[in-house]
């Protein structure tokens, strides 16, 4: 990863790319919870 | 201020210095990073998936199976406290590097110990050195984010922080998923831990790529620090570490991470029990799935407490979100104990709202240290104080289970199990919020000097 000015374009990517390296198994961990969850309702 | 030298075992590619964030560098890739840490880190407390396995594979009782998770803890709380300043000294990428280096090696050597029998070593491995990954991870970024976001630094550490507390959701399923894979003897115990200590080394790998620190005197567009500390308790003086423990208003808030922890962490701990047993008396008692969805709905409102509690607090001020986390928070507890098993949707909605301030007290700490501190040392202050959550871990459970047992004894059962658990709580919280009320600025003996000619570099 370089540190010079780098293009709108390369930045957004990157901005993209970091929340998503974050946020898909954030999102997973989520969902496992709302599966759980609904036994609440079942039970 | 912090000193620039280098230390001689830091690579340069660590230093401080080599984090500077270009001109053009978005403050809105520091919670990736900071989430990249604490989204792995926050695996600690799925340790029980591993727990059966490793009994039954190796011959171990509850209590030594609990073993590496409890000294994880401990180093947390010890790595935070103590290790604080030099994560302030050498800069976020070195402090996310070396949580990195032994939360992962962690793994490895626990995946070595299971392979060969030797369960001392997962000790070693999870418990001493992945525990101090832990410690100087959960602090590794909360400076840094106050110092992009000095507009917003509740909303920023209330990202990180909730981070840690949706670890455990992704490693729950994902850890139970391998082994069923893998297998639960000790080959399969072993290969999954290679496989975390090899996945999350890559996946921190990132947060240690990306992170930067702000240049100097960078501010928001159109933020100045004139506007924030025109609300009251916020100071643009700094205070170091060293004089922060000498301050009244750092016991104070020590006192009030403590009550508010053990209040929620005493319904976190035996929530599934004490769901299924307040309401065994009445014609719907509750079965196990659903005190498993309970507990679910739980980390579902503790989990979003932390970002949606700090982020108001930005806005409301922190002294006054406390006052909501420990008034309103025992004005719930007070409706639990009264209520009895009267009504079950009221019983979970004041337990998901204990439980959402359990989040907040944690996520809104940081910035309220920097309200009080500055931004100067304010990382290594908050590992100080992480020491009230280690206390906190302690009391809150031991509360909750020792009356519950004690009035089982007695014969009792339904609400009455945890009626005097839950006035005690009411009582702790009344304690924080007195402690809380008491908090004042900091004296500006206590403040570092500003230098009286300009700076020459």
């Amino acid at each position: 990863m370089s540190d010079s000015r780098m293009s709108n374009d390369s930045r957004t990517l990157l901005m993209v790319l970091a929340w998503a390296w974050v946020g898909v198994p954030f999102a997973f961990g989520v969902y496992e919870l709302v599966l759980k969850l609904t036994q609440l309702f079942a039970g | 201020m912090i000193s620039p030298a280098r230390s001689p075992f830091t690579p340069a590619f660590l230093d401080r210095s080599r984090t500077v964030a270009p001109p053009g560098w978005s403050r809105w890739l520091i919670p990736p990073a900071a989430l990249s840490v604490h989204l792995a880190i926050g695996q600690a407390y799925a340790w029980s998936v591993f727990k059966p396995p490793l009994e039954s594979s190796l011959g171990l009782s509850g209590t030594m199976s609990a073993l590496p998770f409890q000294l994880g803890i401990v180093m947390l709380g010890l790595s935070a406290a103590f290790g604080g300043t030099l994560v302030e000294r050498n800069g976020p990428r070195w402090a996310m590097f070396v949580s990195m280096t032994c939360f992962s090696s962690g793994f490895l050597l626990s995946a070595f110990g299971v392979a060969i029998g030797q369960f001392w070593l997962v000790v070693l491995g999870y418990g001493f050195i992945g525990g101090i990954g832990l410690g100087i991870g959960y602090i590794s970024p909360v400076s840094t984010l106050i110092k992009w976001f000095p507009d917003r630094p509740g909303m920023a550490t209330g990202i990180a922080i909730m981070g840690f507390g949706g670890g455990a959701l992704i490693a729950s399923p994902w850890s139970a998923g391998m082994l069923s894979t893998f297998g639960t003897d000790t080959t399969g115990i072993a290969q999954t831990f290679l496989v975390h200590g090899i996945v999350y080394a890559a996946f921190m790998s990132v947060g240690v790529l990306l992170v930067r620190v702000p240049p100097e005197g960078w501010l928001p567009q159109g933020w100045t620090p004139s506007r924030a500390a025109a609300k009251p308790l916020v100071t643009t003086a700094d205070v170091s570490a060293r004089n922060a423990i000498r301050t009244p208003q750092f016991w104070c808030l020590w006192i009030v991470l403590c009550l508010n922890v053990t209040a929620g962490i005493g319904i976190l701990e035996k929530a599934a029990p004490m769901i299924r047993d307040f309401f065994s008396g009445t014609a719907t008692p509750v079965a196990v799935g659903a005190a498993a969805g309970f507990v679910a709905l739980l980390s579902l409102a503790n989990m979003a407490g932390r970002f949606v509690w700090s982020s108001t607090s930005d806005l409301i001020g922190r002294k006054n979100i406390y006052r909501v986390y420990l008034g309103v928070g025992g004005l719930l507890y007070l409706t639990i104990a009264l209520a009895g098993d009267s009504s079950k949707p009221l019983f979970i909605m004041c337990t998901i709202g204990i439980l959402s301030f359990y989040g907040g007290g944690f996520a809104t700490v940081p910035a309220y240290l920097k309200d009080l501190f500055g931004t100067y040392q304010v990382g290594a202050i908050h590992g100080r104080l992480l020491t009230a959550w280690s206390v906190a871990g302690v009391l809150g459970p031991l509360i909750i289970n020792a009356i519950a047992d004690a009035q089982r004894a007695a014969g009792r059962s339904g609400p009455a199990l945890y009626t005097t658990s839950l006035y005690i709580m009411i009582a702790l919280l009344v304690i924080g919020f007195a402690a809380n009320e008491l908090i004042r600025p900091v004296a500006e003996k206590f403040h570092e000097r500003v230098p009286e000619t300009p700076a020459t570099r």
